[in-house]
């Protein structure tokens, strides 16, 4: 268990590493940073000062180390559009995302799993159906373009909820659903699928030629072990979700970092995205982590595996 | 002797995206008290089929048991097993009949661990506290042979090797004393040495308990050391019975013939070259009105692809269903 | 040795050798009984025929402006008219010549972009599940890279930087997308060469390229066009959600991500100019998830959905 962890801590450290590595080739792939940089109408000047006043004039692997070093202690350069540290606005914009992240999870979780279970206790019957079709409405809605439906129907015409923004106690419900939604279906189809191999396992007709009820087979023979493929899955979603909240945050006007990203894309703030693009991994990365712990934890073959 | 079930006419099939598939055509047979009975057979010749129906083990659908009766003549009334409620089903699995699978790694569910997929059947069962059904499950555990019982209570299946694990199944199946355990191929997943000492598990087990086998498997070897008896099945139908002496004496049927031919041994003095049964085994896509066997039989004649051979008598607990008479050498009367 | 071993097992009724037409007809009972593979089919063909024929279906030239017929309701409406069926954008132009000219872009990006990300990813997997060792370690590490990365917040990134044109698009996807197509390449090589009939090919004088044509491909085959059709839906999604952002093909290519961002603007006064676009994109997705599902239930159980 300690060795398992300790493997999987090591990975995600090299993951990080070759994120920030990938972000530093990503920013100079164009050859010259500084014109990526700056407004297209600046006089050559202006160019040459910022180059020099950035260090891309510098050798490349000087600059790394410098980029390096300065992660390591949080510090990824001024924003060019606030002249501020980048890395504090981008903590500072995290609270909104997590809140909407993590309503969305909630939601795809309350909703997904029952579905995803009675779908595969009673694969074909109404409910079933009801999942299926939720699953692949999720797969196959762009929540971009839902978004806009949902506030024409719901604020504009219904006025049930705020159209945009972060000021009242249901704002965050649209918002959270449509980021949601995709992984609603996923969480259906993923529940319903394990429930229906689980119960085709052997070790299910051992429980039944026990004679158990039925009930103790579900819950205590078939649940726990579709828990086991469902928590990573839920680790992964809620990490696309962090990293896919670009389009609602923009749409709902939502405080968060993709809202934040939008926005530095538009003022091409090069360095606040690349501080976006950094953290987001970051946080990425220790949701997989805590992922793999948690698996750890339910399922006793990696528990106990030496 | 006394005839504890009574198996008649039992007809399963299972309606699949490929078509019916005949799986187990009118299939009859009888266990005695304490007497271990193999059935023998290739894949696909209904042996398992037909004890997964008797206990309501196969899924439905897509499998449908179409006809029979499974009589438990112990039970004052008699009950058939095949028209008893769920419920009561479930009080006869694992209560009175156990079972042990083939593949011991993927029978026992991973994340339980060894002593609770004991106790459950304790508890279920024989209604007794969970204190006293761990006590109980250390001492079956130690029965079975495995060693530091108290400290295995708590480990999991994958902790255990492959003959471990079996010996936990053979744990799960008899915790209740089962008047009949169904043993469906044992020892087929493991290694040979590993086989005998299950083997032997399961002949001291009896000898103790006193509980009736049914040994489904496909390997006469193994039978010859444990069975009183043998079933031997082909095409979802019985081809013979007889005391397991008789059968290796003077098999009567063409295809117990081959499989006997098929099987090494080890006091065969000359180097006859092992003998194979030509052909495939059949269609059970196919409702058949001939003998199952016919197209793969050295001597089958018009009346085998024209009808179904019956079971008859051809000595003391000895049947047959063909219409050649080996012994003659040419058909035989009704 | 036990009668099976002399025997022909017919233990699983699905794995028994089947002659082709028998098994085109297994798959033809399939496609009848789940229906929603034909539906998906169907659904494929036409977003393909109105990509195709773009210019003998669409009854305007999808960047001619008129302003005096612009903001025209759809036809079914009391003000619509059935020259423009689904009526007309701010700039007048009509949307249904637009709805089905953009499916010229998603199909390209999506063709193209599954094209790239399964040529590569299929190169990058087979080196490195046959050459093993370091060169897969290192190989594998990218590609785990890759996918545990925020996928959508990098394309973005990288869109960003690149700038707006179709070549950077399908470029961007078709790179980003092969670890995905690597990842099953790798394994399939994996799982043939230890399942011994390579071998046993080997020993009996074939040289590679004949192992390669004759094992390899063959059972790649079903699984790589599963994952083509998904990661074609998911590039789609993808590249509309680019264009919605102002990060995908210039602003005057009729996409349907441009039509759905032109759209937001009057999204409450004119709500339909929005609307087509999504509702493109939507059924092109439905149709190739039902396509993909379905194809994966037919030719390879195994594989699971790898993202999205």
């Amino acid at each position: 268990m300690q060795r398992y962890f300790i493997s999987k801590l090591g990975q995600s450290v090299l993951l990080l590493f070759g994120v920030l590595l990938l972000v530093f080739v990503m920013v100079r792939i164009t050859g010259d940073p500084a014109a990526l940089m700056m407004p297209r109408e600046a006089s050559p000047e202006d160019v040459e000062a910022f180059r020099e006043a950035m260090g891309f004039n510098r050798p490349l692997p000087l600059q790394f180390v410098d980029f390096l070093s300065g992660a390591i202690v949080g510090d990824f350069g001024n924003s060019l559009h606030f002249k501020t540290p980048a890395m504090p606005m981008v903590l500072a914009r995290l609270p909104a995302t997590v809140q909407l992240a993590g309503v969305g999870l909630l939601m795809a979780i309350v909703v997904g799993i029952p579905l995803g279970l009675v779908g595969g206790f009673t694969p074909g019957s109404l409910v079933d159906s009801v999942g299926r079709g939720l699953a692949l409405l999720g797969q196959s809605i762009p929540n971009f373009w839902l978004a806009l439906i949902m506030i024409l129907f719901f604020a504009v015409r219904l006025g049930w909820f705020p159209s945009f923004g972060r000021d009242y106690w249901n704002s965050v419900i649209m918002p959270a659903f449509v980021l949601g939604l995709p992984t609603m279906g996923q969480i259906v189809r993923l529940t319903r699928s394990a429930v229906l191999e689980i119960r085709g396992e052997d070790f299910i007709r051992t429980a039944n030629s026990k004679g158990l009820e039925p009930g103790t087979i579900y819950t205590k023979h078939v649940l726990r072990n579709v828990a086991i493929p469902l928590v990573s899955v839920i680790g992964v979603q809620f990490g696309y979700m962090l990293g896919g909240s670009i389009y609602i945050e923009t749409i709902f006007a939502w405080p968060g970092i993709g809202q934040l990203l939008e926005q530095s894309i538009g003022w091409r703030d090069f360095p606040l995205v690349q501080a976006i693009a950094i953290f987001t991994s970051l946080v990425v990365l220790a949701i997989n982590l805590f992922t793999d712990v948690a698996y750890a934890v339910i399922d006793p073959r990696i528990r106990y595996d030496t | 002797m006394t005839t504890i079930l009574q198996v008649e006419n039992l007809v399963t099939r299972f309606y699949t995206l490929d078509g019916v598939v005949y799986a187990v055509n009118g299939v009859s047979f009888n266990l005695q008290k304490g007497e271990t009975l193999a059935i023998v057979g290739e894949s696909g010749s209904g042996k398992s089929v037909t004890m997964m129906s008797i206990l309501g083990l196969i899924p439905i659908p897509p499998g449908k048991i179409e006809s029979g009766e499974a009589g438990l003549l112990l039970d004052d009334p008699p009950r058939d097993l095949l028209r008893l409620s769920p419920p009561e089903l479930r009080r006869v699995r694992g209560g009175r009949i156990g079972f042990v699978f083939q593949d011991p790694i993927s029978s026992l569910n991973p994340v339980l661990t060894i002593g609770e997929q004991i106790t459950e059947s304790l508890t279920k069962h024989l209604g007794l506290s969970r204190e006293k059904a761990k006590a109980q499950t250390i001492k079956l555990l130690g029965y079975v042979g495995i060693s530091d019982p108290e400290l295995r209570y708590k480990n999991y299946p994958h902790q255990f090797s492959g003959g471990m694990r079996q010996r936990v199944m053979i744990a799960i199946a008899i915790a209740c004393s089962p008047e009949i355990v169904i043993a469906d191929e044992p020892t087929t997943a493991l290694d040979v040495t590993i086989q005998a000492q299950i083997v032997e598990l399961f002949q001291r087990l009896q000898k103790e308990m006193g509980m009736a086998i049914i040994w489904i498997t496909h390997d006469l070897g193994v039978v010859a050391g444990i069975a009183d008896r043998v079933l031997v099945m082909y095409g979802g139908r019985v081809a013979e019975v007889a005391l397991v002496d008789d059968l290796y004496e003077l098999p009567q049927h063409p295809y117990t013939v081959g499989l006997l031919g098929a099987l090494p041994r080890l006091d065969a003095t000359d180097t006859k070259r092992l003998v194979s049964i030509q052909g495939t085994p059949p269609d059970l896509l196919v409702p058949l009105n001939h003998c199952p066997f016919a197209k793969r039989c050295e001597y089958a004649f018009e009346r085998c692809r024209a009808e179904i051979p019956a079971l008859r008598p051809v000595g003391a607990g000895h049947r047959v269903a063909c219409f050649y008479d080996l012994q003659k050498g040419k058909p035989r009367h009704d | 040795m036990t009668p099976d071993e002399l025997t022909q097992p017919a233990d699983n009724l699905l794995d028994v050798e089947r002659t082709f037409s028998e098994r085109l007809a297994y798959i033809g009972r399939f496609f009848w009984r789940d229906k929603s593979g034909i539906i998906g089919l169907v659904m494929f063909f036409l977003v393909v025929f109105a990509a195709v024929f773009s210019p003998a279906i669409s009854p305007y030239n999808p960047l001619k402006q008129n302003l005096r017929d612009s903001k025209m309701l759809p036809a079914w409406t009391a003000e619509g008219s059935w020259d423009h069926p689904f009526g007309t954008d701010n700039l007048g132009r009509d949307i249904f010549s637009r709805v089905i000219y953009g499916a010229r872009v998603s199909l390209t990006v999506g063709f193209f972009g599954v094209l790239i990300a399964g040529t590569l990813g299929m190169v990058l997997g087979a080196i490195a599940g046959y050459a093993g060792g370091r060169i897969d370690s290192v190989i594998m590490g990218v590609i785990n890279l890759v996918l545990s990365l925020p996928y959508l917040l990098f394309v973005v990134f990288i869109a960003a930087i690149l700038g707006r044109s179709l070549i950077n698009v399908i470029l961007i996807f078709g790179i980003t997308d092969s670890p995905v197509f690597a990842r099953v390449t790798r394994g399939e090589v994996l799982r043939i060469r230890e399942s011994g009939y390579v071998e046993s090919a080997i020993s009996a004088g074939a040289r590679w390229p004949r192992i390669v044509f004759d094992h390899i491909i063959p059972n790649l085959i079903g699984p790589l066009i599963t994952l083509a059709t998904f990661e074609m839906s998911a590039m789609i999604f993808y590249e509309a959600g680019l264009g919605f952002l102002g990060l995908s093909v210039p602003p005057t290519v009729p996409s349907w991500g441009n039509m759905l961002a032109a759209g937001r603007k009057y999204l409450t006064s004119y709500p339909w100019i929005a609307t087509f676009p999504g509702l493109a994109i939507m059924f092109t997705s439905m149709g190739m998830n039902l396509l993909g599902d379905w194809l994966r239930d037919v030719l390879d159980p195994r594989l699971r959905r790898s993202r999205k």
